[in-house]
């Protein structure tokens, strides 16, 4: 379980994160939505590290993050398994060395032991025969795959994806929603998924928190949602064409 | 400025520290070795040659004097060559060369979020990205700078053979006259520091890139604009340190 509690962040003057406390639950998917630029991807990186919180705390079950020195962080992190939202694999490196990194690096593992994992990632994320292909040669489903099959690879307690449909098909956004969601019940993860995607909010939305403004305005889940009388949600819900004819 | 100086010294602490993986950082070591050194081989081997063929050329036209020896041509030749134009002049262009590959590298991975999926994994990308690509400088500059030096005297005296303006005698005695080895050791030491100049500059300009593509290559530029007068500045201190 992942808990914001009172996390503020600024930009300068600009206020970003206001007084955000948010439970993030384990062995489900919990989905941070919000309009573009209202601090969902800054809320991420706060939880995860890559900005520091200005005022509050984060606790990784019950583990104060904010709180962490650099070792105690980097112990943290391996447990840790991040979907950037362009996959963020090393253009240098195959899709083996990609998703072998995190156990070449942090594990003792012998260069079969490492194969074998990699192979068993790669095929749980049904990507077979792709190990020598760089990353330039793939579509940007199998990126997706790839970079989720990378996350994994170290059997992490918290998978954090940012936008993972984002730049992707309607069928292979479904494809990407259907493996997050599988993975996270099956290793009882606690994921948190950034997204703008009503489809995926709908598929996968075990827990869904609405980002407004930098504020916390909303809490459910994938039920409740639609049936909020909550004006700023229903905008967002129902802001497109499609979502706005279903509704009539 | 004193920002960015500040910036500069702390991103030093996180890059000079023990790698995470020695077996990981070797890779990286030999890869950034080849990229860096070997690829380089080429472009310095030419612009050497003709470099001291120039200078061999132009000393042998000046030469109007009967009383001059035409050796002067291989003195010059090699003084030229290796107190400036090899240290010095070389190092410019493989901060062109070597500093924009750097800077632009380290961008990319930064506006693809390559750098915090780094981050996340817990690996300290600083050391990870830069230091290897330092050390490998630190190692192949001084190789290429001797290679340059050896083409550099080659290609003056394949001028001379080719114009005809000086013997092959006058030009290997010319480079016998008065040599001292400290000038080989003047030029290893501004070259080492030249490499250091080249590479934590440009890791630095790349690795605090923010923003696309615009940015990487504003990072590059960048990277080169001030590697560049960082060398000629320490040119000087050197110099006026070593020599006098």
């Amino acid at each position: 379980m992942i808990e914001a509690k009172e996390v503020n962040k600024y930009f300068g003057d600009h206020h970003v994160l206001k007084n955000i406390s948010c439970t993030f639950e384990k062995g489900k998917t919990n989905l941070i939505i919000g309009q573009s630029g209202s601090g969902k991807t800054v809320l991420m990186k706060c939880l995860v590290g890559l900005y520091e919180v200005d005022k509050g705390i984060v606790l990784y079950d019950n583990r104060n993050f904010s709180e962490m020195n650099f070792e105690q962080r980097k112990s943290l992190r391996q447990e840790i398994g991040m979907l950037f939202q362009g996959g963020a694999l090393f253009d240098y490196m195959t899709v083996e060395e990609n998703v072998m990194f995190p156990l070449s690096m942090f594990t003792k593992q012998t260069k079969p032991e490492k194969l074998a994992r990699v192979n068993f990632v790669l095929e749980r994320v049904n990507l077979d025969n792709i190990n020598h292909l760089m990353p330039s040669e793939l579509s940007g489903g199998m990126r997706k795959r790839v970079a989720i099959a990378r996350a994994i690879s170290m059997n992490p307690k918290y998978l954090f994806c940012d936008e993972p449909n984002s730049g992707l098909d309607p069928q292979t956004s479904g494809v990407i929603d259907k493996l997050i969601k599988e993975i996270t019940d099956e290793y009882g993860i606690t994921t948190i998924v950034n997204t703008h995607d009503m489809n995926s909010v709908l598929s996968i939305g075990d827990t869904v928190a609405f980002i407004y403004n930098g504020e916390l305005w909303w809490k459910g889940n994938n039920s409740t949602i639609l049936k909020t009388d909550n004006k700023e949600l229903n905008d967002f819900v129902f802001g497109t064409e499609l979502t706005s004819r279903l509704k009539q | 400025m004193i920002t960015h100086t500040g910036d500069y010294v702390l991103l030093m602490k996180k890059v000079f520290t023990k790698p995470q993986k020695g077996k990981i950082f070797w890779e990286r070591l030999l890869d950034e070795i080849q990229g860096l050194g070997i690829e380089s081989i080429g472009i310095v081997a030419f612009i050497s040659a003709f470099m001291g063929a120039v200078v061999a050329i132009q000393t042998a036209y000046n030469i109007d004097s009967p009383f001059i020896p035409l050796s002067m041509v291989g003195w010059t030749t090699r003084q030229s060559v290796i107190l400036e134009f090899s240290p010095t002049i070389i190092s410019l262009i493989l901060a062109g060369k070597v500093g924009s590959r750097i800077a632009s590298e380290i961008g990319t991975m930064r506006v693809t979020e390559q750098i915090d999926a780094l981050e996340i994994m817990g690996v300290n990308s600083a050391n990870y990205l830069i230091f290897p690509k330092v050390i490998a400088l630190l190692l192949i500059n001084p190789v290429l700078i001797i290679l340059s030096m050896w083409m550099g005297i080659l290609g003056g005296w394949l001028a001379m053979c080719a114009t005809g303006l000086a013997t092959t005698n006058d030009y290997v005695t010319g480079i016998r006259i008065d040599f001292q080895v400290y000038i080989v050791f003047y030029a290893i030491v501004k070259t080492l520091f030249f490499a250091f100049i080249i590479s934590t500059i440009s890791g630095f300009y790349g690795y605090k890139t923010n923003g696309g593509a615009l940015e990487v290559g504003q990072a590059s530029t960048k990277a080169v604009v001030y590697s560049s007068i960082l060398i000629i500045t320490f040119n000087l201190i050197l110099t006026q340190l070593l020599l006098t």
